[in-house]
C-alpha cells in the first residue's frame, strides 16, 4: 500500500486521485476536467467507476487498482438481495458522523419463522411491505425479511423460505446454525442472494462451503468473544469468503453495556486502528429482548425499541427485530433516516412565497421557516385540509421555529424582510399576518416594523384548519 | 439499584430480570389516567427464567495455533487477537457539583456531580468515568397545555410546583428538580422576580435535591429573576437556566454571572447548536465564573426535529473538548422534554401507530439515549417511564462485562 492508501477518508485530498487518473480531460465523465472529476470522487458524489478509460483500458489498469484500494471504505460494503429492493449495508467511511457522512442507512429486517400457519405467515410478511410513513416527502419503509428455523427441519425451513420468496421481493436473511438446513432452503433461493446467518465456532466450514457454492453473503456470530470473532473472519478470508457482515451478539439487559462496547470496539478499530478483520457490516439483534418471555408483551417491545435506537447510533449496519408495532418502529425508521442525513448540507427548502389553491384578496397569509421537516409538515397540512392562502417561507439557515427564535435567527427583522420580498403586499388586500404559535414572543416587533396585524397561529401547523376555521376572517376586519 | 424494596435472591437460579416498577407498572396500567393507577413505588418485580444457565461460563480459548504449513483451505480456525484500540486524550471534561448540602452551605440532602469524564462516552475500556449522567424533572409554575401522556401523570400537581417536585423526585425517581418560571415571561403573567423567587424557595424546601432554575426566554426579564434567585437560595448552588448571547448583547449577561457567583450557583450557558457561539459565551463567562459553574446546553432538537444535529454537534464538542479545546471541556445538558415538540410524539396518526401513550414517552426516551451515547451528561426530562428507561439504561451501561453469552447463543430458534 502506498502513502495516500492509509490517509482517511478525510485527508484524501482531490490530488491523489488526481494523479491517478488519466489526466487528459475527457470529459467522459461528464465533468469538465479530470481535476474536477477528482473532487467529486474524493467528496464521494461521483464513482470512479464514471471515468470510463480508467476503467476500460489496459494501460490504466493498475492505477485503477490503486485507486479502488485508496477509495475503499472502512467497511466493506455487501449487496444482500436482487434487483430493485436490494440493500448494500455497511460501507462505511468513517466512526463519527460529522467526519463526513454515514452511507447506506441501517435496514431493518422483521422476522419470521418455519414454524407459524401459512396464514400467519403471509399475513406477517404483507404487514412487513405494507409498512410506510410519510416523513418529509419521503416514504420510510422496512427492508428485509429475516426466515428462522426454530423447527431445525430441512424440508419445513424451505417451503417455508420458498413462500416467502414467492410472496415478497424484499432481500432475505436465512437464519439457522444447521448447515443441512440452511443448505436445503439456499438451493431454493439462492438465486435471490439471500443473507447466510450464521457461521459460527462450529459450523464455519460447512457455511462457507454454501457461501461460495452459491456466491450469498455471510454473516459471522461470535457471541461476546471478539479474539473468536477475528479468528473467524481470518479464517474465512483464508477460505476464499469476501462478503462477511458480523455478529459480535447483542445483549439485552445486563448485557447493554458490553453490546455497546463491542459495537464501538469494533467500529473504531476498523476505521482508526486499519483493523482489516474488523472491516465488515455489523449485525445488530434487538430481538434477543424477546427471550426474556415472561415479560409483559408491551414491555419487551419497549426495550427492543429503544435497544435499536441505541444500537443505530453505536454502528450496527443491519438489525433484525421482531416486533411490527407502528410505535416501535416509527421512532427508529426516523432516527436511522436522521442519523443518516448528509451532515454537510442543511435540510433546507427554498425561501419564498408558495401560493396553496386559488387564494384571493382577502386569503389568509402565514409564514415559517425553511427548515425542510418545518416546512414540509406546514404544507401537508395545508394541503390536507384543502385551505387557500399564502405561505412566506422565512430564511432560517434550515432551522426550526423554535431554534430559529432561540438562535436569534428568525427576528422581527428578517419576517419584514422576508414580506418585502415575497411581494405578498400586492397580492393581498388585508394586513394580517398569522405567525407560528412558536414563534409568539415576536409578535410586537413584527407589528411595529411591518405595520402588519399578526395573529398568534397554533404552536403546530396541525392546528392550521381549527385556528382559521375560529379566527379567519379576524373579527375586527 | 432500583428505588423499591428489598430483592429475593436465589444463587441457583438463572438470570433475574429486574424490570423497573415504573415502567411495568406504566405500561401495564396504560390508557388509566388517573395518578394512582400509576403508582410507581411499589416493589421492583423480578421474573425468573427458568431455562437459563446459571453461571457465566468464561469465553473458551477455542483457537488453536494455525498449522505450519497452511493448507490451500484453512481446516482449523486460524487464531486471530483481537486488540481494540485505545487512545489517550489530552482534555477531561471539567467536573461541576450541582446542589450544596448543609455543610456546603446549602440545604440539600443529596447533591449531584456531573462531568468529569476523561474519554469519549461509554469508552468504559478506556475509562470508567467518574460521575453517572443525571436526570432533572421538569416543573412548571403555572397551569400549562401537556399533551395527554404527560399531562395524566401529573395532573393533581399542575399549578402547585413544589407538590410537582416532591412527586418527581419521590416517585419519578428524579436526581434534580427544574423549576420552569414560564409564568414570569412578560408576554404571559409577568410574574414579579420576589414571587419567583417565593416559588424556587417552596421547591428548595420540598425536596432535598438539587434544583435548576428555569427562565422564560426574555433575557431582560430572567435577568432580573435570576439575580432575586440567586440571592434567596444563597450557597444552595443551584443552576440558572439558562445565560445566553442574548444577554450579553442586551447587556445584562455579567450582572447575573456576577450574582451567580457571589451566591455560589452554576449556570447552564444556552447556544443555538453552533460550537464557536458556545466558545465565545463561554469565553464571557469565564470573566466572572469559575470554570466548574458552566455546564453547556448546546440544544436539544426532537427526534424527527432535528436530532441529528444535537447528535452530532454534542459528538464534536466532546471530541474537541477531548482533543484538548478548553473552551468546550463543560458538561453538556439536554432538554430531551423537547421530545414532545414532535408530532410523532403525542399526534393521533391512526390506529396502526397506537397507543400514543407510549409512542409518546418512547419518543422522549431515544431522543435522550442518543444524546446520551452523544456524550451529554445530564437531561432534563419529563414523562416518568422515559425518566426511568433512562436510569436504567445508564445503570447498565456503567455495569461492563455482565453479559450472559450463553443466553443469546440460540436466538435463532426463540419462540415467541
Amino acid at each position: 500500500m502506498g502513502e495516500a492508501a492509509r490517509k482517511g477518508v478525510r485527508e484524501l485530498s482531490p490530488l491523489d486521485v488526481y494523479m491517478l487518473l488519466p489526466r487528459t480531460n475527457c470529459g467522459k465523465c461528464g465533468e469538465k476536467n479530470c481535476m474536477a472529476f477528482a473532487t467529486k470522487v474524493v467528496n464521494r458524489e461521483a464513482s470512479i467507476e464514471l471515468c470510463t478509460p480508467l476503467v476500460e483500458e489496459e494501460k490504466y489498469r493498475d492505477a485503477y487498482a490503486r485507486l479502488r484500494e485508496i477509495l475503499a471504505p472502512a467497511v466493506r460494503e455487501v449487496v444482500i438481495g436482487v434487483g430493485e429492493k436490494s440493500v448494500k449495508v455497511g460501507g462505511k467511511l468513517v466512526m463519527y458522523r460529522h467526519e463526513f457522512t454515514y452511507y447506506n442507512p441501517t435496514p431493518i429486517a422483521i422476522d419470521v419463522t418455519d414454524e407459524m400457519p401459512e396464514n400467519e405467515l403471509v399475513e406477517r410478511v404483507r404487514r412487513i411491505e405494507g409498512f410506510t410513513y410519510n416523513y418529509i416527502g419521503r416514504t420510510l419503509k422496512l427492508d428485509m425479511v429475516a426466515v428462522r428455523s426454530t423447527s431445525n427441519d430441512p424440508s419445513k425451513f424451505r417451503s417455508t423460505v420458498e413462500k416467502v420468496a414467492k410472496i415478497t421481493n424484499l432481500p432475505l436473511i436465512l437464519c439457522t446454525f444447521n448447515p443441512d438446513v440452511m443448505k436445503s432452503a439456499l438451493e431454493a433461493v439462492y438465486e435471490r442472494r439471500p443473507l447466510i446467518y450464521a457461521a459460527n465456532k462450529d459450523n464455519w466450514r460447512q457455511m462457507a462451503d454454501l457461501a461460495l457454492m452459491y456466491n450469498c453473503p455471510l454473516a459471522v456470530f461470535s457471541q461476546g468473544d471478539l479474539n473468536l470473532l477475528s479468528s473467524l473472519v481470518k479464517t474465512l478470508l483464508e477460505y476464499g469468503v469476501e462478503d462477511l457482515l458480523l455478529d459480535p451478539g447483542t445483549f439485552p439487559e445486563e448485557g447493554l453495556s458490553e453490546t455497546l462496547i463491542n459495537f464501538t470496539m469494533i467500529r473504531r478499530n476498523a476505521c482508526k486502528g486499519d483493523d482489516r478483520l474488523m472491516g465488515f457490516p455489523l449485525i445488530g439483534v434487538p430481538m434477543t429482548v424477546w427471550l426474556r418471555r415472561d415479560a409483559p408483551k408491551e414491555v419487551l417491545q419497549w426495550k427492543e425499541a429503544y435497544l435499536a435506537a441505541m444500537l443505530i447510533a453505536r454502528y450496527a449496519d443491519l438489525l433484525i427485530m421482531h416486533s411490527l408495532d407502528g410505535w416501535v418502529l416509527l421512532p427508529n425508521v426516523i432516527l436511522r433516516f436522521n442519523i443518516y442525513t448528509d451532515p454537510r448540507k442543511p435540510v433546507s427548502v427554498e425561501p419564498g412565497l408558495r401560493v396553496f389553491g386559488n387564494p384571493n384578496e382577502y386569503s389568509p397569509v402565514m409564514f415559517t421557516t425553511n427548515y425542510a421537516l418545518t416546512y414540509f409538515t406546514v404544507e401537508s397540512d395545508i394541503k390536507s385540509a384543502n385551505i387557500d392562502c399564502y405561505l412566506i417561507v422565512v430564511d432560517t439557515g434550515g432551522l426550526s421555529v423554535e431554534s430559529s427564535v432561540a438562535g436569534r435567527i428568525l427576528t422581527a427583522q428578517t419576517v419584514a424582510d422576508a414580506i418585502k420580498k415575497s411581494g405578498i403586499e400586492e397580492r393581498v388586500k388585508h394586513r394580517y399576518l398569522i405567525i407560528p404559535g412558536l414563534a409568539a414572543r415576536l409578535s410586537g416587533e413584527i407589528e411595529e416594523l411591518t405595520g402588519w396585524r399578526v395573529l398568534v397561529g397554533p404552536r403546530d401547523s396541525s392546528g392550521i384548519p381549527a385556528f382559521l376555521k375560529e379566527r379567519w376572517p379576524p373579527k375586527e376586519a | 439499584m432500583g428505588v423499591g424494596g428489598e430483592r429475593k435472591r436465589d444463587e441457583d437460579a438463572g438470570a433475574i430480570i429486574r424490570l423497573g416498577p415504573k415502567l411495568l407498572e406504566l405500561l401495564s396500567k396504560l390508557g388509566e389516567i388517573e395518578l394512582e393507577d400509576v403508582e410507581i413505588n411499589a416493589e421492583e418485580l423480578e421474573i425468573w427464567i427458568p431455562t437459563v444457565i446459571p453461571q457465566v461460563i468464561p469465553a473458551q480459548p477455542a483457537i488453536t495455533a494455525p498449522p505450519k504449513v497452511l493448507p490451500e483451505k484453512p481446516t482449523e480456525i486460524l487464531a486471530a487477537e483481537f486488540k481494540p484500540l485505545t487512545q489517550t486524550y489530552l482534555g477531561r471534561i471539567v467536573e461541576v457539583k450541582l446542589g450544596a448540602t448543609r455543610a456546603e452551605g446549602g440545604s440539600r440532602g443529596r447533591i449531584v456531580k456531573i462531568g468529569g469524564e476523561a474519554a469519549p462516552s461509554f469508552y468504559l475500556w478506556e475509562e470508567i468515568p467518574p460521575n453517572p449522567p443525571a436526570i432533572s424533572a421538569d416543573v412548571f409554575d403555572m397551569e400549562i397545555s401537556l399533551p395527554r401522556a404527560l399531562r395524566m401523570h401529573v395532573q393533581d400537581v399542575i399549578g402547585d410546583p413544589a407538590a410537582w417536585a416532591k412527586l418527581a423526585v419521590d416517585r419519578f425517581g428524579a436526581d434534580m428538580i427544574t423549576v420552569h418560571l414560564v409564568s414570569t415571561d412578560p408576554l404571559i403573567k409577568n410574574t414579579p422576580p420576589n414571587e419567583a423567587a417565593k416559588t424556587i424557595e417552596e421547591v428548595l424546601q420540598a425536596v432535598d435535591v438539587p434544583v435548576i432554575v428555569g427562565g422564560c426566554g426574555d433575557p431582560r426579564k430572567d435577568a432580573e429573576v435570576f439575580k432575586r434567585v440567586a440571592e434567596v437560595a444563597h450557597g444552595e448552588r443551584v443552576m440558572l437556566s439558562s445565560l445566553t448571547l442574548d444577554m450579553a448583547e442586551a447587556g445584562v449577561l455579567g450582572d447575573v454571572a456576577r450574582a451567580a457567583r457571589e451566591h455560589g450557583h452554576v449556570v447552564l450557558a444556552f447556544t443555538a447548536m453552533e460550537l464557536n457561539k458556545a466558545k465565545e459565551l463561554n469565553r464571557r463567562l469565564y470573566e466572572y465564573l469559575p470554570r466548574d459553574s458552566i455546564v453547556m446546553d448546546l440544544t436539544t432538537a426532537a427526534l424527527g426535529y432535528g436530532l441529528e444535529y444535537s447528535f452530532t454537534i454534542h459528538e464534536r464538542a466532546r471530541l474537541a473538548a477531548l482533543g484538548g479545546d478548553m473552551e468546550l471541556q463543560h458538561p453538556t445538558s439536554s432538554g430531551s422534554t423537547n421530545a414532545w415538540a414532535a408530532r410523532e410524539a403525542w399526534m393521533r396518526l391512526g390506529p396502526e401507530w397506537e397507543p400514543r401513550e407510549l409512542r409518546g414517552p418512547l419518543w422522549e426516551t431515544i431522543t435522550a439515549l442518543t444524546l446520551l451515547l452523544a456524550g451529554v451528561d445530564m437531561f432534563m426530562m419529563m414523562h416518568p417511564a422515559a425518566i426511568h428507561t433512562v436510569k436504567e439504561v445508564i445503570k447498565s451501561l456503567l455495569n461492563w462485562r455482565k453479559s450472559r453469552p450463553e443466553n443469546i447463543a440460540d436466538w435463532i430458534t426463540l419462540k415467541i
